[in-house]
């Protein structure tokens, strides 16, 4: 017969070690995702990945230089695009309308709207902008990033001044501070790293996003910065390349992937650096 | 309760009876409501002017509220409403047509838990006086340092005007408050239990802070501590339930209540 407390140990062993085996699969994953994309995409990892365009099918050589310009430039335009409406909209909610009925649909909406497929932004995308402007563009793929972006950042923005401390907006009305100056001046800053952590990462999340830019920005074999016309970008590149079956292409994708990847990961650690600063200040 | 009379504290032997104080606050018939709920009770109370005002009470009976009704603070929660009169030098606020922040300016407020705000401690001083003046670096230069002076915590922090208020101690923080309050000359000051979240030496240097401050301005502190009470203010009002049960000389109410329910309360046996 076990002693209660031998038994209470015993039963505390069994249970850590699952959580750490668990945690190890869980870290797994992303590891081998990394080694994998590393070693199948390294024979096309070189400074030309950098500054070649994408090669014609069946070439040697060539690079990614267009598709990761393409997705930056889509990226800039969905942040843009995306972060004003995105902080402006969260700060009625988490300022304005907080004991608001319709503050409570207005937030319900956009839960709705942050679980959306994203091939149905990408369609809606094409619906309101590619077909009545007649081609595909670039600017069509920021902005289908941008609704994308957008109930990311309302959430945040939401919830992060939501968890400014009460009293802090009373001591700056008490001190007759106007409302609205309470909000920028006051509450905004108080709540920009856990904002500034939310635009992060929801750039994050749509950087990797396909099924949007299929529809919109489409893709393009030449390097273009003109915000009117397809452009190529990241995710859509890997997409083709992947499907193809000349080896130099299938390479790249895989480069690009560890590189969308290490993006990726170079922006959620960054997040991170930024909150810990934060909590340490 | 032998110990603690504000005369012996304050060495205030020639007290001004309160017949003949100025009167700078009064409440008449004053109901406040959260909601359905009445948590204020046809008040009528007459605060002196440059006195430190104490409001004792059980949680919830009413004492935080009451001194939120004098900056009109309820006014931020749509469920919340006043009824009767708050006459601030004689002018109604309740129903005044001036602007909200004005009333406001000549109110200071500090709360129970430090709120600094996410900025240096200069500009936390710096941002409510932009409010309502307009002046040079070197006249504002002054009022910091002459606010951190009246608030005790000007020579703890002169060397470091540009550091976070966040980075101040407890006690610090919630004298850059007090410094923060005054800074924008306020009339009176509203302490809602300034020291409840502060160790012993924090709290005794916030004390002698409130004693000092009462030649310039009418303090009114609301406080769990009857000892604190007792040690600081020159007027004590007893509220239970939302009524004002008995108000009078702070030595007078712990000495000699003459009801019933406060002797009760300052005694321990309340219940």
């Amino acid at each position: 017969m076990m002693s209660r407390f031998a038994k209470r140990q015993l039963i505390n062993r069994i249970n850590m070690t699952i959580a750490v085996l668990m945690t190890v699969f869980g870290v797994f994953w992303v590891v081998w995702i990394l080694w994998t994309t590393l070693r199948l995409g390294l024979p096309a990892i070189s400074l030309h990945l950098f500054t070649q365009d994408t090669p014609p099918p069946g070439s040697e050589g060539g690079g990614l230089r267009n598709a990761f310009v393409g997705s930056l430039i889509l990226l800039g335009i969905a942040v843009a695009v995306g972060t004003p409406i995105g902080v402006l909209a969260g700060t009625w909610l988490g300022e304005f309308a907080v004991r608001h009925r319709l503050g409570a649909v207005v937030r319900f909406l956009n839960d709705i709207l942050l679980s959306a497929p994203s091939i149905v932004i990408g369609l809606f995308a094409y619906a309101i902008l590619v077909d009545p402007l007649g081609h595909f563009s670039a600017f069509s793929g920021g902005v289908a990033l941008a609704l994308i972006l957008i109930p990311v950042v309302v959430r945040t923005t939401d919830e992060m001044l939501r968890l400014v401390p009460g009293p802090l907006r009373e001591a700056a009305i008490a001190l007759g501070t106007p409302y609205w100056m309470v909000v920028t001046r006051i509450t905004w800053k108080a709540a920009s790293t856990g904002i500034l952590t939310g635009i992060i990462l929801g750039v994050a999340r749509i950087s990797g996003e396909t099924a949007p830019l299929l529809f919109t920005a489409l893709n393009n074999q030449y390097f273009n910065t003109d915000l009117w016309h397809p452009i190529a970008n990241l995710p859509v590149v890997i997409f083709q390349f992947a499907m193809s079956p000349y080896a130099n292409w299938q390479q790249m994708a895989w480069a690009g992937a560890f590189i969308a990847v290490l993006f990726i990961l170079i922006l959620s650690i960054g997040s991170r650096w930024l909150l810990s600063r934060h909590a340490r200040s | 309760m032998t110990t603690l009379t504000t005369s012996q504290r304050n060495g205030s032997a020639s007290k001004v009876p309160f017949d003949q104080q100025t009167i700078k606050i009064t409440a008449r018939n004053l109901n406040f409501f959260y909601g359905k709920f009445r948590a204020i009770k046809d008040v009528n109370l007459d605060i002196p002017e440059k006195q430190v005002t104490a409001f004792i009470g059980p949680s919830g009976c009413g004492k935080s509220t009451l001194l939120r009704i004098f900056n009109r603070m309820y006014e931020l929660y749509p469920e919340q409403r006043a009824e009767g009169e708050i006459n601030i030098d004689g002018e109604n606020i309740l129903t005044s047509k001036r602007d909200v922040s004005l009333i406001r300016a000549k109110i200071g407020m500090v709360f129970q838990k430090p709120t600094p705000f996410p900025m240096s401690i200069y500009e936390n001083i710096a941002f409510g006086v932009r409010l309502y003046e307009s002046m040079s670096r070197s006249e504002m230069d002054e009022r910091v340092e002459a606010s951190l002076t009246k608030a005790g915590l000007w020579g703890e922090v002169k060397d470091k005007l540009g550091q976070s208020g966040m980075s101040l101690s407890g006690g610090q923080q919630q004298r850059l408050c007090i410094a923060r309050g005054i800074a924008i000359r306020p009339d009176v000051l509203l302490l809602d239990e300034p020291t409840s979240a502060l160790d012993p030496i924090s709290t005794a240097k916030v004390e002698e802070l409130v004693t000092e401050l009462k030649k310039d301005y009418t303090v009114v502190i609301v406080t769990h501590n009857m000892q604190q009470a007792a040690r600081v203010s020159d007027y004590t009002a007893y509220m239970y339930l939302g009524e004002l049960i008995e108000f009078g000389e702070t030595d007078q109410i712990f000495l000699k209540p003459t009801k019933q329910e406060t002797e009760d309360y300052i005694t321990g046996r309340f219940g």
